[in-house]
């Protein structure tokens, strides 16, 4: 709880830098935003080795793999968000990211501590398997690599927007083109579909040990399969189809949307057997 | 392809109501309540089958339609694709300055240009003067594989719902299952099974114990243990049933589902006489097992029923009245009411037996029993004389799951060889009129990494 804390404060210090990053931006002070950036990024590694550490302590403390309630859920789910933009700023340079990133995942942990905490408690009997750290995990980390896809894309539809009224804001300047964005969205959809898939079939693995049947369209297995379908038709509509662009940043967006419902309003007003919120 | 494509929204856009519904499935009990609060929706609703949406006519269209185009676009292209296993690449096109990707070279030639092809796996085609080469045959390969396992996936699905078997049976510790349509609750055949097609074995239920966090009542665990004898009256084996390890006999398995309490009573007439004794099934109403139920007495004149609520751990409030507090045994109360009159068994209507049916019923009594407590009333007693756990058996047969999860783990293999190969061609030409090369390249989805590729090529060929 307290590495929590820290980690959430160092979000919130990240945040800071982050916003200092974009005013130096504007006054095109080139030697100082190389600094603050800088900074920002340490915060952003410092938060999630601190997060990381955060989720351990809580899977020390409940003696068991800490993807129980929701409040788990959202402390990983921030932790893997944080965790693929890493990724992606190693990989692709997108430091431009960590505002929104930071500012996401300060919400989510926020109402993590406030609405969703639960004292760590044992597991229900069906969720004692090994296929909870297989599912679960498979399913965050997808999770947040989609809804790093879904900030790109939203990203791309914010400067397409200025683009087409005439030249981007001075803030937006530093940013990537257009077409390096889109791709950007393509590439992390479809390094992640795979994982996803993965998520849905383990997930109907466990449930044929558990509940006796593979697929019931539960409603969190009915949403997980929309947004399969969403994700498989935005891959068919960018590569067969030939969708670029604004159509196919809004088809992201919607599919991200698909599993930030099936997150938010299955976990806690659906019914059904995967009703784990806790709350 | 586009049809495809549109009937795969469609099809993500016609799951949505079955979420937001309750489907009959699922929460049989969900949909007779909706029916009551809104009657006249629920009819409509009914008509378009919105709370069966995943066995409709139109979810089934949808997704017949789906896989018609799925495999009308799938085959031909794996015929196509499995033709070009040993072909050569296509012909270099003319104009190769019209790539994306295009250099002059002054220096350099074709042999050196195909020493590169060969070391880094490129499929080749050398011609008089010129050269095509290719690379990412496992993108189409991968893809075909993807999709061709998801009709395996579907193929599975329908041959388990067409030759598969599910059914409940709950069943009190200490006694025997023996898998035959009568012991059954509730028992569903696919299309193309029959009773008769049942494997012979029977489950003895030895023991049971469930066990609770102290704190918030929350169930930690539970543990069956049973006898089991396949087929029935050969020896008995020990096993133990898990929530996430099922029992299994063949394509058959068995699942422990459910858990509850039966109160053990005795009834007695006024002469002394027992005239019922035996456990009662009570079905649980909340999470710490405060149990309903129904004690049937048909055999006393007039004949006697009893509306019953088994409490675990008693307490009781103004607001609730009697409860449990926890979800074991630890101060048992049965609570019952007593009826007298004609409990409908004969007219031949089927009747729920956790349910008595009051209308030609008059109340006696009331009361509160402590555990081994008698109490008498005017047509005679009833003693509470313990309780036995009773525990819900789900029992199904899926004779596809097997293909359907062979599809799955091909499904994934070759989403991973599709989207993980890059699929691109590269033609190096000899210039006609000056001295030199010309080398271009195409990226298939425009994925990047060719620039490197082309530049490590324009390197070896300039020394």
């Amino acid at each position: 709880m307290v590495l929590f804390t820290v980690a959430f404060i160092a979000h919130a210090v990240e945040v800071a830098f982050s916003v200092r990053n974009l005013d130096d931006k504007t006054k095109f002070d080139f030697t100082r935003t190389k600094r603050s950036g800088d900074l920002g990024t340490v915060m952003m590694v410092l938060a999630f080795l601190f997060l990381f550490a955060a989720v351990i302590f809580r899977g020390i403390s409940a003696h068991r793999v800490p993807w129980g309630n929701m409040y788990e859920f959202s402390i990983t789910g921030a932790l893997a968000f944080t965790g693929a933009y890493i990724f992606a700023l190693w990989k692709y340079k997108i430091r431009w990211l960590g505002l929104p990133v930071a500012i996401a995942v300060l919400l989510t942990l926020g109402t993590a501590i406030t609405i969703l905490y639960r004292p760590s408690a044992p597991l229900v009997p069906a969720l004692k398997s090994t296929w909870l750290a297989i599912h679960v995990s498979a399913a965050i980390i997808s999770g947040g690599v989609f809804l790093l896809a879904n900030c790109v894309a939203a990203t791309y539809l914010i400067l397409d927007r200025y683009e087409s009224n005439g030249a981007r804001p001075t803030w937006a300047l530093k940013l990537p083109t257009l077409e390096v964005l889109d791709q950007l969205t393509y590439r992390l959809v479809a390094f992640v579909f795979p994982l996803w898939t993965f998520a849905v079939i383990a997930g109907a693995i466990w449930a044929e040990s558990a509940w006796g049947r593979y697929w019931g369209w539960d409603p969190k297995e009915t949403w997980a399969f929309i947004t399969w379908v969403a994700y498989a038709a935005y891959l068919h509509a960018r590569v067969t189809v030939g969708w670029r662009g604004r159509k196919a940043a809004w088809l992201c967006l919607f599919a991200g949307s698909t599993f930030l419902f099936n997150y938010v309003y299955v976990n806690i007003w659906g019914t059904g057997r995967h009703t784990y919120s806790g709350l | 392809m586009r049809t495809a494509l549109i009937l795969l929204l469609l099809l993500g856009l016609a799951a949505i109501p079955g979420s937001l519904f309750p489907q009959r499935s699922q929460n049989p009990l969900k949909v007779a309540d909706y029916f009551k609060s809104n009657p006249g929706t629920a009819k409509f609703l009914d008509q378009l089958n919105i709370f069966d949406v995943y066995s409709s006519p139109w979810f089934s269209s949808i997704y017949i339609l789906l896989f018609i185009s799925l495999i009308g676009c799938v085959l031909p292209r794996s015929f196509e694709h499995l033709k070009g296993i040993g072909a050569k690449p296509p012909l270099t096109p003319k104009n190769l300055d019209r790539m994306e990707l295009h250099a002059k070279l002054e220096t350099g030639t074709l042999d050196q240009a195909e020493v590169w092809f060969k070391k880094h796996h490129f499929r080749i085609r050398r011609d008089a003067n010129s050269i095509s080469a290719e690379k990412g045959f496992m993108r189409e390969t991968g893809n075909l594989i993807f999709h061709l396992s998801l009709i395996l996936i579907l193929i599975g699905v329908a041959f388990g719902s067409l030759f598969g078997m599910k059914g409940d049976a709950i069943i009190n510790v200490g006694d025997r299952f023996i898998n035959i349509p009568t012991s059954y609750d509730v028992i569903s055949f696919g299309k193309l099974e029959s009773e008769r097609t049942l494997s012979p074995f029977s489950i003895t239920a030895t023991d049971f114990k469930a066990t609770y966090d102290l704190k918030t009542g929350a169930p930690s665990d539970y543990k069956l243990t049973v006898n089991i004898a396949d087929p029935v009256g050969s020896k008995e084996i020990s096993r133990v049933v898990r929530v996430n390890s099922p029992l299994t006999f063949g394509s058959t398995k068995v699942y422990l589902q459910a858990n509850g309490y039966s109160p053990l009573v005795t009834v007695r007439d006024k002469q002394g006489e027992i005239k019922f004794q035996g456990a009662v099934i009570f079905l649980p109403q909340d999470g710490n097992l405060t149990s309903t139920g129904a004690i049937k007495v048909p055999d006393m004149k007039p004949q006697v029923g009893f509306i019953g609520s088994f409490v675990p751990t008693f307490a009781r409030n103004s607001e609730r009245g009697a409860f449990s507090t926890y979800p074991e045994v630890l101060d048992p109360r049965l609570l019952i009411s007593i009826w007298t009159g004609d409990i409908g068994l004969d007219s031949g209507n089927p009747q729920s037996v956790y349910r008595l049916d009051t209308s030609a019923m008059k109340r006696i009594g009331l009361k509160t029993l402590k555990l081994n407590e008698t109490y008498d009333f005017s047509e005679g007693s009833i003693t509470f004389e313990g309780w036995t756990p009773w525990v819900n058996l789900q029992i199904v047969k899926d004779p596809g799951k097997m293909y359907a999860l062979f599809g799955a783990i091909l499904a994934i293999l070759g989403l991973l060889m599709s989207l993980f190969t890059r699929s691109r061609r590269i033609w190096v030409k000899e210039l006609n009129k000056e001295s030199g090369v010309e080398v271009a390249g195409l990226a298939k989805n425009s994925t990047p990494g060719l620039e490197s590729e082309i530049a490590s090529l324009v390197k070896e060929m300039r020394g």
